[in-house]
Protein backbone atom coordinates (compact mmCIF):
# COMPACT_ATOMS: atom_id res chain seq x y z
CA UNK A 1 0.00 0.00 0.00
CA UNK A 2 2.60 2.58 1.00
CA UNK A 3 4.64 2.28 -1.72
CA UNK A 4 1.56 2.70 -4.46
CA UNK A 5 0.98 5.67 -2.35
CA UNK A 6 4.28 7.13 -2.67
CA UNK A 7 4.78 6.47 -6.19
CA UNK A 8 1.41 8.45 -6.43
CA UNK A 9 2.82 11.50 -4.71
CA UNK A 10 5.92 11.06 -6.87
CA UNK A 11 3.52 11.27 -10.30
CA UNK A 12 1.61 14.04 -8.84
CA UNK A 13 4.93 15.73 -8.27
CA UNK A 14 6.12 15.12 -12.29
CA UNK A 15 2.99 15.93 -13.27
CA UNK A 16 2.99 19.52 -11.53
CA UNK A 17 6.53 20.03 -12.47
CA UNK A 18 6.00 19.15 -16.24
CA UNK A 19 2.59 21.49 -15.85
CA UNK A 20 0.88 18.35 -17.41
CA UNK A 21 -1.74 20.00 -19.74
CA UNK A 22 -4.51 17.41 -18.74
CA UNK A 23 -3.96 17.63 -15.77
CA UNK A 24 -3.87 21.62 -15.52
CA UNK A 25 -6.97 21.64 -18.05
CA UNK A 26 -8.78 19.05 -14.94
CA UNK A 27 -7.63 21.11 -12.24
CA UNK A 28 -8.85 24.56 -13.59
CA UNK A 29 -11.94 23.10 -14.77
CA UNK A 30 -12.50 21.80 -11.34
CA UNK A 31 -11.70 25.09 -9.29
CA UNK A 32 -14.20 26.99 -12.02
CA UNK A 33 -16.51 24.83 -11.60
CA UNK A 34 -16.87 24.38 -7.99
CA UNK A 35 -15.68 28.52 -7.36
CA UNK A 36 -18.89 29.10 -9.19
CA UNK A 37 -20.96 26.76 -7.58
CA UNK A 38 -20.43 28.73 -4.37
CA UNK A 39 -20.47 32.22 -5.44
CA UNK A 40 -23.89 31.26 -6.92
CA UNK A 41 -25.08 29.50 -3.96
CA UNK A 42 -24.02 32.22 -1.60
CA UNK A 43 -26.31 34.67 -3.47
CA UNK A 44 -28.99 33.42 -2.37
CA UNK A 45 -27.60 31.42 0.75
CA UNK A 46 -26.48 33.88 3.08
CA UNK A 47 -29.66 36.27 2.78
CA UNK A 48 -31.39 33.04 4.03
CA UNK A 49 -29.30 31.77 6.68
CA UNK A 50 -29.56 35.60 7.71
CA UNK A 51 -33.33 35.47 7.80
CA UNK A 52 -33.05 31.72 9.46
CA UNK A 53 -30.23 33.22 11.74
CA UNK A 54 -31.88 36.28 13.31
CA UNK A 55 -35.96 36.43 11.84
CA UNK A 56 -38.74 35.62 14.47
CA UNK A 57 -41.36 33.78 12.82
CA UNK A 58 -43.38 30.71 12.51
CA UNK A 59 -41.26 27.78 11.18
CA UNK A 60 -38.03 29.13 11.83
CA UNK A 61 -37.05 25.98 13.73
CA UNK A 62 -39.00 23.51 11.36
CA UNK A 63 -37.18 25.48 8.27
CA UNK A 64 -33.52 25.07 9.97
CA UNK A 65 -33.93 21.20 10.97
CA UNK A 66 -35.10 20.57 7.10
CA UNK A 67 -31.82 22.47 6.10
CA UNK A 68 -29.55 20.60 8.88
CA UNK A 69 -31.29 17.21 7.54
CA UNK A 70 -30.84 18.47 3.89
CA UNK A 71 -26.70 18.18 4.99
CA UNK A 72 -27.08 14.46 4.92
CA UNK A 73 -28.29 14.41 1.45
CA UNK A 74 -25.75 11.82 -0.77
CA UNK A 75 -24.70 13.18 -3.56
CA UNK A 76 -25.41 10.07 -5.88
CA UNK A 77 -29.12 11.03 -5.17
CA UNK A 78 -28.57 14.57 -5.42
CA UNK A 79 -27.18 13.75 -8.79
CA UNK A 80 -30.10 11.17 -9.96
CA UNK A 81 -32.72 13.79 -8.55
CA UNK A 82 -31.23 16.45 -10.97
CA UNK A 83 -30.26 13.81 -13.60
CA UNK A 84 -34.21 13.09 -14.17
CA UNK A 85 -35.22 17.21 -14.14
CA UNK A 86 -32.39 17.99 -16.87
CA UNK A 87 -32.58 14.57 -18.63
CA UNK A 88 -34.51 15.33 -21.98
CA UNK A 89 -37.72 13.79 -21.39
CA UNK A 90 -37.79 15.58 -17.64
CA UNK A 91 -39.26 18.79 -16.67
CA UNK A 92 -36.31 20.77 -17.54
CA UNK A 93 -34.62 18.97 -20.40
CA UNK A 94 -35.61 22.20 -22.78
CA UNK A 95 -32.66 23.90 -21.08
CA UNK A 96 -30.37 21.53 -22.47
CA UNK A 97 -27.93 21.62 -19.77
CA UNK A 98 -27.15 17.88 -19.35
CA UNK A 99 -23.68 16.44 -20.15
CA UNK A 100 -22.67 20.68 -19.63
CA UNK A 101 -20.24 22.55 -17.06
CA UNK A 102 -23.13 24.60 -15.92
CA UNK A 103 -25.01 21.69 -15.01
CA UNK A 104 -22.66 20.36 -12.39
CA UNK A 105 -22.36 24.14 -11.33
CA UNK A 106 -26.19 24.11 -10.63
CA UNK A 107 -26.13 20.68 -9.00
CA UNK A 108 -23.12 21.76 -6.84
CA UNK A 109 -25.24 24.99 -6.05
CA UNK A 110 -27.66 23.27 -4.69
CA UNK A 111 -25.69 20.58 -3.13
CA UNK A 112 -23.50 23.03 -0.82
CA UNK A 113 -27.31 25.56 -0.23
CA UNK A 114 -27.87 23.54 2.79
CA UNK A 115 -24.30 23.81 4.17
CA UNK A 116 -24.23 28.24 3.86
CA UNK A 117 -27.41 28.45 5.49
CA UNK A 118 -27.02 26.02 8.47
CA UNK A 119 -23.07 27.25 8.72
CA UNK A 120 -24.51 31.04 8.21
CA UNK A 121 -27.65 30.73 10.60
CA UNK A 122 -25.68 28.97 13.47
CA UNK A 123 -23.14 31.62 13.80
CA UNK A 124 -25.43 34.32 13.65
CA UNK A 125 -27.43 32.75 16.19
CA UNK A 126 -23.87 32.73 18.18
CA UNK A 127 -23.45 36.44 18.60
CA UNK A 128 -24.45 38.05 21.41
CA UNK A 129 -27.72 39.42 21.10
CA UNK A 130 -26.70 42.87 23.20
CA UNK A 131 -24.95 43.36 19.71
CA UNK A 132 -28.37 44.05 17.98
CA UNK A 133 -29.57 45.43 20.83
CA UNK A 134 -26.55 47.85 21.02
CA UNK A 135 -26.96 49.14 17.62
CA UNK A 136 -30.71 49.26 17.89
CA UNK A 137 -30.40 51.73 20.34
CA UNK A 138 -28.18 53.81 18.83
CA UNK A 139 -30.61 54.55 16.17
CA UNK A 140 -29.90 51.26 13.34
CA UNK A 141 -33.10 50.28 11.81
CA UNK A 142 -33.27 46.69 11.56
CA UNK A 143 -31.58 45.87 8.30
CA UNK A 144 -28.28 48.13 9.98
CA UNK A 145 -28.98 46.22 12.67
CA UNK A 146 -28.90 42.76 10.88
CA UNK A 147 -25.79 43.71 8.92
CA UNK A 148 -24.00 45.03 11.82
CA UNK A 149 -24.32 41.09 13.61
CA UNK A 150 -23.19 39.41 10.56
CA UNK A 151 -19.95 41.90 10.74
CA UNK A 152 -19.64 40.54 13.82
CA UNK A 153 -19.35 37.45 12.80
CA UNK A 154 -17.85 37.33 9.39
CA UNK A 155 -15.02 34.62 10.80
CA UNK A 156 -18.25 32.24 10.65
CA UNK A 157 -19.59 33.33 7.34
CA UNK A 158 -16.01 33.31 5.56
CA UNK A 159 -15.98 29.04 7.39
CA UNK A 160 -19.29 28.38 5.66
CA UNK A 161 -18.08 29.51 2.54
CA UNK A 162 -14.54 27.73 2.48
CA UNK A 163 -16.77 24.46 3.91
CA UNK A 164 -19.04 24.68 0.82
CA UNK A 165 -16.25 25.41 -1.82
CA UNK A 166 -14.73 22.03 -0.10
CA UNK A 167 -17.86 19.97 -0.39
CA UNK A 168 -18.21 21.13 -3.78
CA UNK A 169 -15.08 20.61 -4.96
CA UNK A 170 -14.25 16.96 -3.51
CA UNK A 171 -17.81 15.69 -4.32
CA UNK A 172 -18.07 12.82 -6.70
CA UNK A 173 -21.80 12.06 -7.59
CA UNK A 174 -23.32 15.15 -9.04
CA UNK A 175 -20.15 15.76 -11.04
CA UNK A 176 -20.63 12.10 -12.35
CA UNK A 177 -24.38 12.26 -12.80
CA UNK A 178 -24.79 16.10 -14.76
CA UNK A 179 -21.70 16.16 -16.14
CA UNK A 180 -21.02 12.67 -17.59
CA UNK A 181 -16.92 13.03 -17.13
CA UNK A 182 -16.40 14.19 -20.95
CA UNK A 183 -13.15 14.27 -21.81
CA UNK A 184 -12.10 17.83 -22.28
CA UNK A 185 -15.81 19.08 -21.49
CA UNK A 186 -16.75 17.90 -17.60
CA UNK A 187 -13.85 15.90 -16.63
CA UNK A 188 -12.92 17.28 -12.86
CA UNK A 189 -10.71 16.24 -10.54
CA UNK A 190 -13.18 13.57 -9.01
CA UNK A 191 -14.50 12.01 -12.25
CA UNK A 192 -10.85 11.76 -13.61
CA UNK A 193 -10.46 10.03 -9.88
CA UNK A 194 -12.98 7.83 -10.19
CA UNK A 195 -12.63 6.62 -14.19
CA UNK A 196 -8.39 5.91 -13.42
CA UNK A 197 -9.74 3.53 -10.50
CA UNK A 198 -11.60 2.21 -12.65
CA UNK A 199 -8.82 1.56 -15.58
CA UNK A 200 -6.62 0.55 -12.79
CA UNK A 201 -3.86 3.52 -12.99
CA UNK A 202 -3.92 3.74 -9.05
CA UNK A 203 -0.88 5.85 -9.08
CA UNK A 204 -2.46 8.70 -11.58
CA UNK A 205 -5.53 8.42 -9.10
CA UNK A 206 -3.71 9.12 -6.23
CA UNK A 207 -1.92 11.94 -7.91
CA UNK A 208 -5.20 13.39 -8.77
CA UNK A 209 -6.07 13.49 -5.20
CA UNK A 210 -3.11 14.86 -4.12
CA UNK A 211 -3.92 17.96 -6.30
CA UNK A 212 -7.23 18.15 -5.00
CA UNK A 213 -5.90 17.96 -1.43
CA UNK A 214 -2.99 20.66 -2.59
CA UNK A 215 -6.54 23.12 -4.21
CA UNK A 216 -8.54 22.33 -0.73
CA UNK A 217 -5.43 22.90 1.91
CA UNK A 218 -4.48 26.46 0.12
CA UNK A 219 -7.56 28.11 -0.11
CA UNK A 220 -8.29 27.03 3.65
CA UNK A 221 -4.99 28.35 4.58
CA UNK A 222 -5.44 31.61 2.51
CA UNK A 223 -9.18 31.99 4.28
CA UNK A 224 -7.88 31.80 7.56
CA UNK A 225 -4.96 34.34 6.74
CA UNK A 226 -7.82 36.85 5.65
CA UNK A 227 -9.86 35.98 8.94
CA UNK A 228 -7.02 36.55 11.07
CA UNK A 229 -7.15 40.16 9.35
CA UNK A 230 -11.00 40.90 10.19
CA UNK B 1 -19.67 55.75 -0.97
CA UNK B 2 -21.08 54.66 2.16
CA UNK B 3 -20.38 50.95 3.80
CA UNK B 4 -23.32 49.74 2.01
CA UNK B 5 -22.92 51.06 -0.99
CA UNK B 6 -19.48 49.55 -1.35
CA UNK B 7 -21.05 46.18 -0.44
CA UNK B 8 -23.51 45.74 -2.83
CA UNK B 9 -20.82 47.24 -5.55
CA UNK B 10 -18.73 44.70 -4.68
CA UNK B 11 -21.79 41.57 -4.81
CA UNK B 12 -22.45 42.85 -7.70
CA UNK B 13 -19.13 42.57 -9.51
CA UNK B 14 -18.50 39.22 -8.21
CA UNK B 15 -22.24 38.23 -9.96
CA UNK B 16 -20.71 39.80 -13.11
CA UNK B 17 -17.58 37.94 -13.03
CA UNK B 18 -19.11 34.39 -11.98
CA UNK B 19 -21.55 35.11 -15.17
CA UNK B 20 -18.96 35.71 -17.35
CA UNK B 21 -16.73 33.09 -15.86
CA UNK B 22 -19.81 30.41 -16.40
CA UNK B 23 -20.24 31.79 -19.88
CA UNK B 24 -17.04 31.42 -20.85
CA UNK B 25 -17.02 27.85 -19.23
CA UNK B 26 -20.39 26.55 -21.32
CA UNK B 27 -18.89 27.97 -24.31
CA UNK B 28 -15.44 26.22 -24.47
CA UNK B 29 -17.88 23.66 -23.95
CA UNK B 30 -19.39 23.47 -27.46
CA UNK B 31 -16.36 24.55 -29.70
CA UNK B 32 -18.25 24.88 -32.56
CA UNK B 33 -19.00 21.45 -34.13
CA UNK B 34 -21.81 19.31 -33.34
CA UNK B 35 -21.83 17.00 -30.88
CA UNK B 36 -22.61 13.25 -30.57
CA UNK B 37 -22.90 11.79 -27.43
CA UNK B 38 -22.65 8.17 -27.04
CA UNK B 39 -23.15 6.17 -24.03
CA UNK B 40 -21.28 3.27 -23.80
CA UNK B 41 -20.19 0.50 -21.47
CA UNK B 42 -17.79 0.46 -19.79
CA UNK B 43 -15.15 -2.10 -20.87
CA UNK B 44 -14.93 -0.32 -24.19
CA UNK B 45 -14.28 3.06 -22.44
CA UNK B 46 -12.26 1.70 -19.78
CA UNK B 47 -9.77 -0.26 -21.44
CA UNK B 48 -8.83 3.09 -23.29
CA UNK B 49 -9.82 2.10 -27.06
CA UNK B 50 -12.09 4.27 -27.75
CA UNK B 51 -9.41 7.15 -26.68
CA UNK B 52 -7.30 6.23 -29.76
CA UNK B 53 -10.78 5.80 -31.50
CA UNK B 54 -12.17 9.25 -30.68
CA UNK B 55 -8.87 11.19 -31.74
CA UNK B 56 -8.91 9.23 -35.17
CA UNK B 57 -12.34 10.13 -35.90
CA UNK B 58 -12.36 13.56 -34.86
CA UNK B 59 -9.33 14.47 -36.80
CA UNK B 60 -11.91 14.18 -39.95
CA UNK B 61 -14.62 14.90 -38.86
CA UNK B 62 -16.84 17.72 -37.78
CA UNK B 63 -19.01 15.34 -35.18
CA UNK B 64 -17.46 16.50 -31.78
CA UNK B 65 -17.84 12.94 -29.37
CA UNK B 66 -18.94 13.00 -25.99
CA UNK B 67 -18.17 9.52 -24.38
CA UNK B 68 -20.18 9.06 -21.52
CA UNK B 69 -18.95 5.42 -19.83
CA UNK B 70 -21.53 3.90 -17.63
CA UNK B 71 -22.81 -0.08 -17.95
CA UNK B 72 -25.22 -1.33 -20.34
CA UNK B 73 -28.26 -0.95 -18.64
CA UNK B 74 -27.25 2.55 -17.90
CA UNK B 75 -26.49 3.37 -21.42
CA UNK B 76 -29.47 2.19 -22.32
CA UNK B 77 -31.84 4.02 -20.20
CA UNK B 78 -30.07 7.40 -21.36
CA UNK B 79 -31.08 6.63 -24.78
CA UNK B 80 -34.50 5.59 -23.65
CA UNK B 81 -34.83 9.21 -21.78
CA UNK B 82 -33.46 11.17 -25.00
CA UNK B 83 -29.74 12.16 -23.36
CA UNK B 84 -27.66 10.15 -25.63
CA UNK B 85 -27.24 9.66 -29.53
CA UNK B 86 -26.21 6.44 -29.76
CA UNK B 87 -24.97 3.65 -27.36
CA UNK B 88 -21.95 1.13 -27.46
CA UNK B 89 -22.98 -1.61 -25.87
CA UNK B 90 -22.67 -5.56 -25.32
CA UNK B 91 -26.02 -7.47 -24.34
CA UNK B 92 -27.88 -8.62 -27.45
CA UNK B 93 -30.83 -9.59 -25.61
CA UNK B 94 -31.37 -6.01 -23.99
CA UNK B 95 -30.74 -4.37 -27.15
CA UNK B 96 -33.38 -6.50 -29.20
CA UNK B 97 -35.60 -4.92 -26.98
CA UNK B 98 -34.06 -1.37 -27.44
CA UNK B 99 -35.00 -2.01 -30.90
CA UNK B 100 -38.34 -3.51 -30.85
CA UNK B 101 -39.08 -0.79 -28.16
CA UNK B 102 -38.60 1.91 -31.15
CA UNK B 103 -35.73 3.44 -29.88
CA UNK B 104 -32.93 1.94 -31.98
CA UNK B 105 -31.83 1.85 -35.08
CA UNK B 106 -28.70 0.61 -37.63
CA UNK B 107 -27.63 -1.84 -35.49
CA UNK B 108 -24.20 -2.68 -36.64
CA UNK B 109 -21.79 -5.27 -35.00
CA UNK B 110 -18.43 -3.43 -34.49
CA UNK B 111 -16.19 -5.83 -32.57
CA UNK B 112 -16.17 -9.05 -30.19
CA UNK B 113 -13.88 -11.17 -27.55
CA UNK B 114 -14.41 -13.53 -25.43
CA UNK B 115 -15.64 -13.87 -21.63
CA UNK B 116 -14.17 -15.77 -19.29
CA UNK B 117 -14.46 -17.77 -16.05
CA UNK B 118 -11.64 -16.87 -13.81
CA UNK B 119 -10.87 -17.83 -10.13
CA UNK B 120 -7.79 -18.69 -8.08
CA UNK B 121 -4.18 -19.58 -9.49
CA UNK B 122 -4.60 -23.01 -7.73
CA UNK B 123 -8.36 -23.84 -9.14
CA UNK B 124 -9.34 -25.04 -5.64
CA UNK B 125 -13.36 -25.98 -7.77
CA UNK B 126 -10.82 -27.60 -10.17
CA UNK B 127 -13.31 -26.35 -13.41
CA UNK B 128 -10.35 -25.60 -15.55
CA UNK B 129 -11.18 -26.67 -19.10
CA UNK B 130 -14.36 -27.72 -18.23
CA UNK B 131 -17.24 -25.66 -20.17
CA UNK B 132 -18.81 -23.21 -18.29
CA UNK B 133 -21.96 -25.01 -17.98
CA UNK B 134 -20.39 -27.79 -16.49
CA UNK B 135 -18.21 -25.27 -14.63
CA UNK B 136 -20.78 -23.14 -13.14
CA UNK B 137 -22.55 -26.10 -11.95
CA UNK B 138 -19.78 -27.54 -10.23
CA UNK B 139 -19.21 -23.96 -8.42
CA UNK B 140 -22.66 -24.19 -7.06
CA UNK B 141 -22.52 -27.65 -5.58
CA UNK B 142 -18.69 -26.73 -3.99
CA UNK B 143 -20.38 -23.33 -2.81
CA UNK B 144 -22.62 -24.84 -1.03
CA UNK B 145 -20.14 -27.29 0.72
CA UNK B 146 -18.12 -23.75 1.48
CA UNK B 147 -15.30 -24.62 -0.52
CA UNK B 148 -16.11 -22.05 -3.54
CA UNK B 149 -16.89 -18.66 -3.78
CA UNK B 150 -18.51 -16.84 -6.63
CA UNK B 151 -18.46 -12.69 -7.36
CA UNK B 152 -21.39 -11.33 -9.42
CA UNK B 153 -20.96 -7.89 -10.77
CA UNK B 154 -24.97 -8.07 -9.68
CA UNK B 155 -25.30 -4.25 -11.52
CA UNK B 156 -27.34 -5.19 -14.78
CA UNK B 157 -23.95 -4.39 -16.98
CA UNK B 158 -23.38 -6.31 -19.61
CA UNK B 159 -21.36 -8.68 -18.25
CA UNK B 160 -24.12 -9.01 -15.91
CA UNK B 161 -26.59 -9.99 -18.32
CA UNK B 162 -23.97 -12.83 -19.75
CA UNK B 163 -23.85 -13.91 -16.67
CA UNK B 164 -27.40 -14.68 -15.47
CA UNK B 165 -28.10 -16.05 -19.18
CA UNK B 166 -25.17 -18.79 -18.22
CA UNK B 167 -26.37 -19.47 -14.63
CA UNK B 168 -30.05 -19.95 -16.59
CA UNK B 169 -28.28 -22.46 -19.11
CA UNK B 170 -26.66 -24.67 -15.91
CA UNK B 171 -30.32 -24.81 -14.63
CA UNK B 172 -30.38 -22.18 -11.80
CA UNK B 173 -32.29 -18.91 -10.94
CA UNK B 174 -29.65 -16.14 -10.20
CA UNK B 175 -32.71 -14.65 -7.78
CA UNK B 176 -32.67 -17.85 -5.69
CA UNK B 177 -28.61 -17.63 -5.54
CA UNK B 178 -27.87 -14.57 -4.40
CA UNK B 179 -29.57 -15.75 -0.96
CA UNK B 180 -26.77 -18.25 -0.57
CA UNK B 181 -23.44 -16.94 1.41
CA UNK B 182 -21.17 -18.20 -1.57
CA UNK B 183 -22.50 -16.30 -3.91
CA UNK B 184 -21.83 -12.97 -3.56
CA UNK B 185 -22.83 -9.60 -5.48
CA UNK B 186 -20.33 -6.87 -5.93
CA UNK B 187 -22.13 -4.44 -6.91
CA UNK B 188 -19.61 -3.42 -8.69
CA UNK B 189 -17.75 -2.30 -12.14
CA UNK B 190 -15.55 -5.00 -13.33
CA UNK B 191 -12.41 -3.89 -12.16
CA UNK B 192 -13.44 -3.68 -8.81
CA UNK B 193 -15.37 -6.81 -9.29
CA UNK B 194 -12.19 -8.63 -10.30
CA UNK B 195 -10.19 -7.08 -7.17
CA UNK B 196 -12.75 -8.29 -4.75
CA UNK B 197 -12.86 -11.72 -6.37
CA UNK B 198 -9.29 -11.60 -5.89
CA UNK B 199 -9.47 -10.21 -2.38
CA UNK B 200 -11.44 -13.26 -1.62
CA UNK B 201 -9.64 -15.86 -3.72
CA UNK B 202 -13.38 -16.66 -5.68
CA UNK B 203 -14.15 -16.92 -9.16
CA UNK B 204 -16.07 -14.66 -11.26
CA UNK B 205 -17.09 -13.78 -14.88
CA UNK B 206 -15.65 -10.87 -16.90
CA UNK B 207 -14.75 -9.90 -20.00
CA UNK B 208 -11.19 -10.67 -21.40
CA UNK B 209 -10.12 -6.68 -21.67
CA UNK B 210 -10.59 -5.41 -18.36
CA UNK B 211 -8.83 -8.91 -16.83
CA UNK B 212 -6.12 -8.69 -19.00
CA UNK B 213 -5.51 -5.04 -18.14
CA UNK B 214 -5.56 -5.53 -14.37
CA UNK B 215 -3.77 -9.20 -14.51
CA UNK B 216 -0.77 -7.49 -16.69
CA UNK B 217 -0.39 -4.22 -14.27
CA UNK B 218 -0.40 -6.88 -11.15
CA UNK B 219 -3.42 -5.80 -9.77
CA UNK B 220 -4.92 -9.09 -9.61
CA UNK B 221 -3.38 -12.49 -9.14
CA UNK B 222 -6.60 -14.37 -10.93
CA UNK B 223 -5.94 -16.81 -13.51
CA UNK B 224 -8.53 -17.91 -16.43
CA UNK B 225 -10.12 -21.30 -16.22
CA UNK B 226 -12.45 -21.21 -18.74
CA UNK B 227 -11.62 -19.20 -22.02
CA UNK B 228 -12.84 -18.74 -25.37
CA UNK B 229 -15.67 -20.86 -26.72
CA UNK B 230 -19.04 -20.76 -28.03
CA UNK B 231 -20.97 -19.87 -24.93
CA UNK B 232 -18.74 -17.23 -23.97
CA UNK B 233 -18.36 -15.22 -27.20
CA UNK B 234 -18.66 -11.10 -26.62
CA UNK B 235 -20.49 -9.23 -29.38
CA UNK B 236 -20.01 -5.26 -29.06
CA UNK B 237 -22.75 -3.28 -31.32
CA UNK B 238 -23.03 -0.06 -32.07
CA UNK B 239 -26.96 1.43 -32.24
CA UNK B 240 -28.32 4.81 -33.11
CA UNK B 241 -31.06 6.61 -31.23
CA UNK B 242 -33.90 6.45 -33.72
CA UNK B 243 -35.30 9.58 -35.15
CA UNK B 244 -38.94 8.74 -34.69
CA UNK B 245 -38.62 7.75 -31.05
CA UNK B 246 -36.16 11.11 -30.35
CA UNK B 247 -36.25 13.92 -32.98
CA UNK B 248 -33.46 15.64 -31.77
CA UNK B 249 -31.23 12.67 -31.45
CA UNK B 250 -28.03 13.93 -33.90
CA UNK B 251 -28.70 10.71 -35.98
CA UNK B 252 -26.57 11.92 -38.90
CA UNK B 253 -23.21 12.13 -36.44
CA UNK B 254 -24.43 8.79 -35.04
CA UNK B 255 -24.63 7.30 -38.73
CA UNK B 256 -21.04 8.71 -39.69
CA UNK B 257 -19.52 7.38 -36.43
CA UNK B 258 -20.95 3.96 -37.12
CA UNK B 259 -19.71 4.13 -40.99
CA UNK B 260 -16.48 5.35 -38.82
CA UNK B 261 -16.71 2.01 -36.59
CA UNK B 262 -17.13 -0.31 -39.59
CA UNK B 263 -14.74 1.16 -42.11
CA UNK B 264 -11.51 -0.06 -42.15
CA UNK B 265 -9.79 2.61 -40.42
CA UNK B 266 -12.42 1.94 -37.63
CA UNK B 267 -11.50 -1.85 -37.68
CA UNK B 268 -7.75 -1.90 -37.81
CA UNK B 269 -8.03 0.10 -34.09
CA UNK B 270 -9.69 -2.57 -32.45
CA UNK B 271 -7.46 -4.97 -34.26
CA UNK B 272 -4.21 -2.97 -33.20
CA UNK B 273 -5.36 -2.12 -29.47
CA UNK B 274 -3.42 -3.32 -26.77
CA UNK B 275 -0.93 -5.59 -28.74
CA UNK B 276 2.07 -3.67 -27.80
CA UNK B 277 0.85 -3.53 -24.14
CA UNK B 278 -0.70 -6.92 -23.43
CA UNK B 279 0.55 -8.95 -26.19
CA UNK B 280 -2.80 -9.71 -27.55
CA UNK B 281 -5.68 -7.75 -28.94
CA UNK B 282 -8.40 -7.17 -26.64
CA UNK B 283 -10.58 -6.80 -28.89
CA UNK B 284 -11.24 -8.15 -32.40
CA UNK B 285 -12.76 -6.91 -35.39
CA UNK B 286 -15.64 -8.16 -36.56
CA UNK B 287 -16.75 -6.73 -39.89
CA UNK B 288 -14.67 -8.55 -42.14
CA UNK B 289 -15.17 -11.59 -40.47
CA UNK B 290 -18.88 -11.65 -40.38
CA UNK B 291 -18.62 -10.34 -44.46
CA UNK B 292 -15.91 -12.61 -45.95
CA UNK B 293 -16.37 -15.56 -43.70
CA UNK B 294 -12.68 -15.56 -42.86
CA UNK B 295 -13.42 -17.80 -39.87
CA UNK B 296 -16.57 -19.44 -40.22
CA UNK B 297 -16.94 -20.81 -36.67
CA UNK B 298 -16.13 -17.65 -35.17
CA UNK B 299 -18.91 -16.40 -37.42
CA UNK B 300 -21.12 -18.84 -36.40
CA UNK B 301 -20.77 -18.45 -33.13
CA UNK B 302 -21.39 -14.65 -33.50
CA UNK B 303 -24.11 -14.78 -35.10
CA UNK B 304 -26.05 -17.32 -33.02
CA UNK B 305 -25.38 -15.25 -30.24
CA UNK B 306 -26.09 -11.52 -31.31
CA UNK B 307 -28.30 -12.57 -34.46
CA UNK B 308 -31.86 -10.82 -34.67
CA UNK B 309 -33.93 -12.84 -36.89
CA UNK B 310 -30.58 -14.14 -39.16
CA UNK B 311 -29.30 -10.81 -39.27
CA UNK B 312 -26.97 -7.83 -37.46
CA UNK B 313 -30.18 -5.51 -38.21
CA UNK B 314 -33.77 -6.83 -39.63
CA UNK B 315 -34.67 -5.20 -42.12
CA UNK B 316 -37.15 -2.87 -40.77
CA UNK B 317 -34.77 -1.40 -38.37
CA UNK B 318 -32.46 0.00 -40.83
CA UNK B 319 -34.21 3.16 -40.90
CA UNK B 320 -33.27 3.75 -44.35
CA UNK B 321 -29.31 3.47 -44.12
CA UNK B 322 -29.09 0.34 -46.32
CA UNK B 323 -24.99 1.66 -47.53
CA UNK B 324 -24.02 0.33 -43.67
CA UNK B 325 -25.69 -3.18 -45.18
CA UNK B 326 -24.34 -4.01 -48.45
Amino acid sequence: MASEILEGLLKALTLIARGDPTLTEITLRSLAVSGLATVFACLWSIPLGVVIGLGRFRGRRVLRGAFNTLLGLPTVTLGLVLYLAFSRSGPLGSLRLLYSPAAIVVGQAVLITPIIISFVSSTLEAVDPDVRELALTLGASESQARLTVLGESLGGVALAITASFNRAIAELGVALMLGGNIRGVTRVLTTSIALETGRGELSLSIALAFVLLVIVAAVNASVNLVRRRI
Amino acid sequence: MNRNQTMILGVAIVILAAAGGLYVLQSRASSGKTSLVVSTTTSLYDTGVLDVVEEAFEEESDVDLYFISVGTGLAITHAQRGDADMILVHAPSKERAFMEDGHGVCRKIIAYNFFSIVGPGEDPAGIEGMSPVEALQTLVQLGREGSAVWVSRGDDSGTHTKEKGLWAEAGFDVNELVEEGWYREAGAGMGKTLQIADEFGAYTLTDMGTYLKYYKDGLIGLEVQVGAGEELINVYSAIAVSEVSNPDANFEGAIEFIEFLVSEEGQSIFAGYGVDTYGTALFNPAVSLLSDGGDPTTASWIEAAAYFDGSECPADYRAGQTKLYR
